[in-house]
């Protein structure tokens, strides 16, 4: 509907090895390009790393196909980039595409577009339609959820700064001749100070919101007979998986999701890690390296009855640099391992009884939330439609700051406000212009 | 038969007089009172921020306010400066007696254009003409006017536009003393609401005021802070040349001079402030202000609050700043502006006698409130023209607007429409992105009014791209294709066009060296590290085009708006850009027609609070129809999907959609 390029994750959430991300619209190819290190070619797949380009750090491997209009589903030109399915990776690669100018599209907006651009005959129109509904109310109760309490609170409050430094700098524009006072304000620059720590903390829990939303894949790893189903049966609290003293039981992975401190944790029960000749146990242990490449949290377990083998460390290496977290089984029996050399935080557990099962869960929060903390009473945002929208505030806001730090007129400030105010407004659904006006009036004694 | 008749030679009905009368209508301009052509019943000033932007617009496209008040200013500023090149703008004080002179002079010399006093008391449809019409007659294929006015003249014309102001039922308050009044001494117009009524048009109610006139020999102006007029010339006409001169009189010396400017002889304005007892007097009196007990319940603006509003609002403001304006060159009547008041005139007298200057003022004129009716705008297109009745156009403050430029704006806009309709062409639509004319038009097609309307600056969502300096750019081929502009002037603007382009090309081929830039010493700038071109130079904030000038870098052909131009286009090259892409983003909307006969109400999947607003107002556009708050993206998409399928459906029964 507009002539702008949309972008959204095309695969459904926390599902899959492969993970898709859809780019459609006249600057699809450009962004793409400014993201991926391959060569672009018309409706093939090319093989190439998408690279953070503010940081250059590869964010994955990736197959992308590009297809120029109008042979696409969208009769625009579309990008499909094919990478693993973490939604951490998927999400960082919408964002790398929105930050080099890319929207996020609206709920059915590729097969709006394939629709308005004559690629979906008539009697699919209603189905478009259905599309549209339904995501718009589930969207509605998911917008209407997230702003309840303290996010609307937050967002209030962060937009209430802003409105007023706007507000300011209008009537002092509009009304030239009025002497308004900044009293109500303060130091616009101290205002907008405050207005970008709140959307950063906003922008912050974001991560975390998203973790509680989505969930967070984690591979349980280890050597055969270590424990690692009688853990997952433990987390999930029901028996799940096959448990016998045999090494090597598990010759699937299983996936099963525990709540845990209110995150969605999605267990993945790998094949013990084992160099094998069973063909059979081999396949199982094919799938644990995928798992492991696709989780977002590794649970490494050891026998905490007996010394590390070289497969202990050996697998302690592999998971080097990946959020970690070490449970150090059979703690019931006696204490044998030296785990002073292992860098990743370890909980010492018995799956069994139960034991220093609450640090662990404790342990698994704080690498699911990147090491933080977890948010208290931080107001959580949990829409990535949402989050997108404060990120484009965030970036106005510090465009404001920079214009009134190198001198720019006031009318340039105000024009990155208004920016970062409509972007807030479509969170809160707040008209922006109703909202200045009231703030203009109400806080200054202007016109004549 | 007249081609447009326009009731009212307010600033609305002038304005589209001229317009219709210079498109080659046979036009007819009726007025109540031909003594009150353009009064300016307010304030005596013309221009600021959006306002002003809209008199640049209006001469860019061939309209009169700019010329007129050019003519007829005694003192005009530039404002802003400094605060950023969109908002810059300038503002002049009117003679108004001189200003109403010039304007009947204007439209009494206007070929095409007939002047005629007359109330007008009756308005009614009359049949086509008939094929068999004697020869020599107007063959008009739709259904045309028939005017009477309260003494039996008749005319009859293709369409109408309606400039009432205030006079619309309208009704004085000063105190306790109501009065029907359009304007102070003035009678209403009655009967045009019921012949509005009638046709199914309804009717809401605004209000709003004036400040009390004294007599600039009580003045005590030692009191006073003085505020001259501009030293270098300013105007809001285009001229490509000289300024004409300025129609001067001699000055009464009741006002001590302001510092000679020898470009133009300009009176001053006097500040001066309210104070403890002032606001002591006014509090004192609330229960008889007709804002506060309950004698006037219409809206009022809120950015041009009454005094009574805004001391007993802002209690903790110790004094609020008044304006002292002389209404012209040779009258004692000063407009104290900022004083804006309907309470009783014993009250307002004493209110006023608390301030210094002002101890021994004598009120010429008391302040009133005037309450009037007004056509609820979602009733009408952002042509102007009504949505129910064919061929008949509002515009001014029965809009709902206030100002006189705003009302200037609209009866251009109409006034140009109603002669399109009239040689049945398509209509004239002014884009958001091209003009704060265009801006206010949306605007109030788009939205319900709590308040008189008034442009602001804020409203433009493009202003960077709707700047003063480049108005003719922007519009004066509009104004060309309407016939407005003719070629001489064409080819000004176009060669200043071309002079930016040119220059904007030159700049990053020359340079500007740091021991050149060392040789400016009255600039205060901050040194040059290293050779940069003149382009990069004029990205530097404290640099301006006169800087190059005084390098030696400038082109001084260039004309000075131009030269503006090229500054901006330099520094804020970012911004611009930035909104030129969000324009083309939404272009598409913004000709996406809705037909008008398009049925809300078998559509599904609407929320029920969209639903209602876009039946309502029956937006002209998908890009509209975004712009009525309550319709949200996902009801957009709704909307573009049902209008592809009828596209398909129907390609060939559905009247293309027009607006």
């Amino acid at each position: 509907m507009y002539d702008d390029t949309i972008v959204a994750i095309a695969t459904p959430p926390g599902r899959g090895g492969l993970g898709v991300v859809r780019l459609s619209g006249r600057e699809a190819w450009r962004i793409t390009g400014e993201l991926f290190t391959g060569r672009l070619a018309d409706h093939r797949a090319v093989y190439g790393t998408l690279r953070d380009g503010e940081r250059g750090e590869m964010v994955d491997e990736a197959m992308v196909t590009a297809m120029a209009a109008p042979q696409t589903y969208t009769r625009e030109d579309v990008v499909e980039i094919s990478c693993h399915g973490s939604p951490v990776v998927l999400q960082r690669v919408v964002a790398l595409a929105l930050r080099h100018g890319a929207r996020l599209a609206s709920p059915g907006e590729f097969t709006l577009r394939a629709f308005l651009h004559g690629r979906i005959d008539l009697a699919q129109a209603e189905s478009v339609l259905d599309v549209i509904q339904a995501q718009t109310e589930a969207g509605l109760r998911q917008a209407v959820d997230g702003l309840r309490g303290r996010l609307s609170g937050a967002l209030k409050e962060a937009q209430d700064v802003l409105l007023g430094v706007q507000a300011y700098l209008t009537a002092c524009i509009d009304f030239p001749e009025d002497e308004v006072e900044s009293q109500a304000v303060g130091d616009p620059k101290d205002a907008l100070e405050r207005a970008a720590k709140m959307l950063q903390d906003l922008k912050a829990s974001a991560g975390a919101g998203m973790v509680y939303r989505n969930g967070v894949a984690t591979a349980i790893i280890g050597r055969p007979n270590v424990g690692k189903s009688s853990l997952l049966n433990r987390l999930l609290g029901e028996e799940r998986a096959i448990v016998t003293p045999m090494p090597g039981t598990t010759r699937d992975t299983v996936e099963e999701t525990a709540n845990i401190r209110g995150i969605p944790f999605r267990l993945i029960d790998t094949a013990g890690l084992r160099s094998t000749e069973d063909a059979v146990e081999r396949m199982g242990m094919e799938r644990s390296r995928r798992a492991m490449e696709r989780a977002d949290v590794l649970l490494l377990v050891v026998d905490g009855s007996m010394a590390l083998t070289d497969e202990d460390t050996a697998l302690l290496a592999a998971a080097d640099g990946r959020p970690t977290v070490v449970a150090a089984n059979k703690c019931d029996l006696a204490r044998g391992t030296d785990l002073s050399q292992v860098k990743a935080p370890v909980a010492c557990i018995s799956a069994l009884t139960g034991e220093g099962m609450d640090g662990l869960a404790a342990l698994l929060e704080s690498a699911a939330l990147g090491g933080k903390a977890a948010p208290s009473d931080a107001p959580l945002v949990t829409n990535p439609r949402h989050a997108a929208a404060l990120e484009r505030a965030l970036a106005s806001v510090t465009a404001a700051q920079r214009g009134l730090r190198d001198g720019l007129p006031q009318e340039m400030v105000t024009i990155d406000l208004s920016a970062a105010l409509e972007a807030l407004g479509e969170i809160t659904g707040q008209g922006v212009h109703e909202a200045l006006l009231d703030t203009i009036f109400s806080q200054f004694c202007v016109g004549k | 038969m007249y081609d447009v008749a326009v009731i009212g030679a307010g600033h609305a009905g002038c304005e589209a007089a001229l317009a219709a009368a210079r498109m080659g209508c046979r036009t007819l301009l009726l007025t109540m009172n031909l003594d009150t052509i353009a009064l300016m019943p307010c304030n005596p000033s013309v221009g600021g921020p959006a306002k002003g932007h809209v008199v640049r617009e209006l001469d860019a496209l061939g309209g009169q306010m700019a010329r007129t008040t050019d003519r007829t200013f005694i003192q005009i500023r530039m404002l802003n400066t400094g605060k950023g090149p969109a908002v810059q703008v300038p503002r002049a004080q009117a003679d108004k007696r001189l200003y109403m002179l010039e304007m009947k002079k204007t439209l009494e010399r206007q070929p095409n254009l007939t002047l005629r006093q007359a109330t007008i008391t009756g308005l009614a449809r009359i049949p086509p003409t008939a094929p068999a019409a004697p020869p020599g007659a107007d063959l008009w294929p739709r259904p045309a006017f028939h005017l009477t006015s309260h003494t039996g003249q008749a005319f009859d014309a293709k369409t109408v536009v309606l400039t009432a102001g205030t006079s619309l039922a309208g009704r004085t308050i000063t105190g306790n003393a109501t009065l029907a009044a359009g304007r102070a001494g003035e009678p209403p117009a009655l009967g045009i609401s019921d012949a509005l009524r009638a046709w199914g048009i309804s009717l809401g109610r605004l209000k709003t005021g004036t400040p009390p006139r004294v007599d600039a020999r009580t003045i005590d102006f030692t009191q006073t802070v003085m505020q001259p007029g501009s030293a270098t010339p300013i105007s809001f006409g285009f001229y490509y040349g000289d300024m004409p001169p300025g129609w001067v009189l001699e000055r009464n010396p009741i006002y001590p001079a302001g510092p000679e400017t020898p470009w133009r002889p300009q009176l001053p304005c006097y500040l001066i402030h309210t104070n403890a007892a002032t606001h002591e007097t006014i509090l004192r009196n609330l229960d008889r202000a007709p804002m506060f007990n309950g004698a006037i319940t219409a809206r009022g603006p809120r950015y041009c609050p009454s005094i009574e509003d805004k001391v007993h609002r802002f209690r903790d403001k110790p004094a609020h700043g008044l304006f002292l304006e002389p209404e012209g060159w040779e009258t004692n009547e000063v407009y104290v502006q900022g004083a804006n008041t309907s309470l009783p005139e014993d009250v307002q007298i004493e209110m006023l006698r608390t301030i210094p200057a002002l101890a021994r003022a004598e009120v010429m004129r008391a302040g009133y409130a005037v309450e009037y009716d007004y056509i609820p705008p979602s009733q009408t297109r952002v042509t102007l023209e009504s949505k129910s009745v064919d061929g008949l156009f509002f515009a001014g403050q029965m809009n709902g607007t206030s100002g006189y430029e705003e009302a200037a704006g609209q009866g251009f806009l109409a006034g140009a429409n109603a002669a399109l309709h009239a040689r049945q062409r398509p209509p004239l639509i002014l884009q958001r992105d091209v003009s704060y004319i265009g801006v206010m038009a949306d605007d109030l097609v788009t939205h319900d009014l709590v308040e008189p309307y008034r442009l602001m600056t804020s409203r433009a969502e493009f202003r960077l791209l709707l700047r003063q300096d480049n108005a003719d750019l922007r519009l004066s081929p509009i104004g060309r294709e309407l016939g407005l502009i003719g070629d001489a002037r064409m080819e000004a603007v176009e060669r200043k066009r071309w002079q930016i382009d040119r220059e904007m090309e030159r700049l990053p081929r020359v340079f500007v060296s740091p021991a050149a830039h060392a040789t400016l010493e009255s600039t205060g700038a901050a040194a040059l590290g290293r050779k940069v071109s003149a382009l990069d130079f004029l990205r530097r904030q404290d640099a301006t085009y006169n800087t190059l000038v005084s390098l030696g870098l400038g082109d001084l052909t260039l004309h000075p708006d131009a030269a503006i131009s090229v500054e901006v286009a330099a520094k804020y090259e970012g911004y611009i850009e930035k909104q030129r892409r969000e324009v083309e983003r939404i272009r598409r909307l913004e000709t996406w027609a809705i037909p008008r006969d398009f049925d809300y109400a078998v559509v599904t999947g609407f929320r029920a609070e969209a639903r209602e607003k876009l039946m309502h107002f029956r937006p002209a556009t998908v890009g509209q129809a975004g712009r009525i708050l309550g319709v949200t993206p996902a009801d957009m998409s709704i909307l573009v999907v049902h209008l592809e399928r009828l596209a398909r459906s129907a390609p060939l029964t559905h009247s293309p959609a027009s607006l």
